[in-house]
């Protein structure tokens, strides 16, 4: 009795909220009732007791699937009006595809017989020993395994097929080498300067970027020419040293 | 009562009772967080944090929240009024939804059903919805910003996160969360597992958002990212659900790779402190971690931030899964093998 209310209340839902996914004018709003109709029809595998279906359906289509049209969707500047200009045109043409397709439907639907042996067998959704994901397993790993495998790798090529069709390599693009950053030292890059007491700003010990090229040096260390207390070091001193030490070292000498 | 809770209304009853004995020390546990938060923020950085309202500060969290609700709900114009006070709630309810199948001890679940690790990953990756509806309905750039940070970063750490999960499945054998703790009787599989035990944890932090992965309310770039826009409850629904997912992360670390209820090692003096009592020091153990993460580490750069997820945690959970999987196939260990 309660799984028939519930059964009959998740249809209902799910066939509503379908019907929403195509008559909705605002296209975030079509994707949102998509989404309630996969809950739907994940509450219904529930019913049947299909458990490790009604997850998966939730986890893939609903935390994958769907977040990814609802961030395409959302950054689509759809103008409406456009959309709906050609109707008139397109609308007879439609017709008689839906037209067609109703017909197959109620061809194939009429035409179905039931097998005799399957009145007998009862519905459930995996055998009463076994649990679902140990049923599904058992079938799909022994008797399906190289389908099951094809599948897969039917994915993994349509997944490199588009990577191959959508990365270019720009040559103008600034690429960061991880490698290369983490190697990076503050003896490498910095320059430790020293200085004596009552030495300008250019000469209190403070680190400073390394001259990028040679010919920039005799520029960079014309000011200190005349101070007596200027004493650049080489970078390989200035790892630890900072502060105190810059102050004393020049005292020690 | 016995009788009574045998039938079927007594069984509702009985259901409902449960979840309030969950709930509400699962709400008090999120206001304190939120305090001892600040407490702990405070005293690495060698300042006192709240100490005014109370003793120690301890009403704090309460007034906090006193304060929520006197304050104006603001909705701005153009925003979709339905889904921007939606998104909230969905967050919110989202986080709690997740502790039905939660086991605090051994038979102790609301829910004790087959494919509990699934349905936790399916709720997890569901929360990027109340983040990305949120962006989206506020109407504004900066939340848009965030949400879309958010909804990329959400969706690439979760890949990571579902194969450390099957590695560790691949040792139990079981979907159950029950099962999954009584697998870790004789070790824990933090250790034999250590690898993708780092892996979960730091997965964990991308999928709340924490720092040193914020980026999505990234402050200093896009004000305060998909809720930039919320005030007064609406806002404390995010940041209570914020709190509530960083301890429901901690409850799934703590179950997949600490043991759960189970006493370390299993012998004489831990084993007198009940399960229960185990279970919630693990889960204060994995969330202070989350505070010392916090104030330790700077952000991330986005690109950084997806370069980690997709080109290192990505290859390396899959390498290690396959290695796993050889290891229990050649000595034997798989479990169930026998039958």
């Amino acid at each position: 009795m309660i799984v028939a209310i519930a059964f009959y209340a998740f249809a209902l839902i799910l066939l509503a909220s379908a019907a929403m996914v195509v008559t909705a004018r605002n296209p975030v709003h079509s994707v949102l009732f998509l989404i309630l109709a996969f809950f739907n029809a994940a509450a219904l595998f529930l019913i049947a007791g299909a458990e490790f279906l009604a997850m998966i359906l939730v986890i893939v289509y609903v935390g994958a699937v769907a977040v990814l049209f609802l961030f395409v969707v959302m950054m689509l500047d759809v103008n409406f009006a456009e959309l709906r200009s050609g109707y008139q045109r397109y609308m007879p043409v439609g017709a008689a595809i839906g037209g067609v397709l109703a017909i197959e439907l109620l061809l194939v639907v009429t035409g179905w017989q039931v097998a005799p042996e399957a009145l007998h067998l009862s519905l459930g959704a995996a055998p009463a020993a076994a649990t679902n994901t140990a049923a599904l397993a058992e079938v799909i790993y022994t008797k399906y395994v190289f389908l099951f495998q094809a599948a897969g790798l039917v994915l993994l090529v349509a997944m490199i097929g588009a990577i191959v069709l959508t990365l270019r390599d720009r040559k103008t693009s600034r690429h960061q080498v991880i490698r290369v950053q983490t190697e990076r030292s503050a003896a490498a890059t910095l320059e430790m300067v020293e200085a004596g007491i009552g030495a300008g700003i250019g000469t209190l010990g403070i680190y400073r970027p390394l001259p990028a090229t040679a010919d920039l040096e005799p520029a960079d260390n014309d000011p200190h020419a005349d101070d007596p207390h200027a004493d650049p070091v080489d970078a390989a001193h200035g790892g630890g040293a900072h502060g105190g030490s810059g102050h004393h070292a020049p005292e020690a000498r | 009562m016995e009788a009574f809770f045998a039938t079927g209304f007594g069984h509702l009853v009985l259901v409902l009772l449960q979840t309030l004995a969950l709930l509400i020390p699962l709400l008090i546990g999120v206001a304190y967080l939120t305090y001892a938060e600040r407490k702990v923020l405070a005293a690495i950085q060698l300042r006192k944090g709240p100490n005014v309202v109370g003793p120690f500060g301890l009403a704090q969290p309460f007034a906090d929240a006193l304060k929520m609700l006197m304050k104006e709900t603001i909705i701005p114009t153009g925003a979709n009024r339905l889904l921007f006070l939606m998104a909230p709630m969905l967050t919110f309810s989202l986080a709690v939804l997740a502790w039905a199948v939660i086991p605090v001890n051994e038979g102790w679940a609301i829910a004790d059903i087959n494919v509990g690790v699934l349905y936790l990953f399916a709720i997890s990756s569901l929360g990027v919805y109340g983040i990305i509806i949120a962006g989206w309905a506020s109407n504004s750039k900066y939340a848009f910003l965030g949400a879309l940070r958010s909804a990329a970063q959400m969706v690439s750490y979760e890949i990571s996160m579902g194969f450390v999960i099957v590695t560790v499945l691949v040792c139990v054998g079981s979907l159950n969360l029950t099962d999954i703790v009584l697998a870790q009787r004789h070790v824990w599989f933090c250790l034999p597992l250590f690898p993708m035990f780092i892996i979960f944890f730091i997965s964990t932090l991308a999928e709340t958002n924490r720092s040193p992965f914020d980026l999505p309310e990234g402050e200093s770039e896009i004000v305060a990212g998909f809720f930039v826009e919320y005030s007064a409850m609406s806002f404390a629904l995010f940041f209570l659900g914020e709190y509530a997912n960083m301890i429901l992360m901690s409850a799934m670390t703590t179950i997949l790779f600490l043991g759960g209820w189970l006493a370390p090692f299993g012998i004489e003096p831990f084993t007198w402190v009940p399960g229960p009592i185990w279970f919630i020091l693990k889960i204060c153990f994995c969330l202070f971690i989350f505070l010392w993460v916090r104030a330790t580490f700077p952000r991330y750069r986005y690109d950084q931030l997806m370069r980690l997820g997709w080109k290192v945690f990505l290859p390396f959970s899959m390498i290690w899964l396959v290695l796993t999987a050889g290891v229990l196939m050649i000595f034997g260990w798989l479990p169930g093998a026998g039958t």
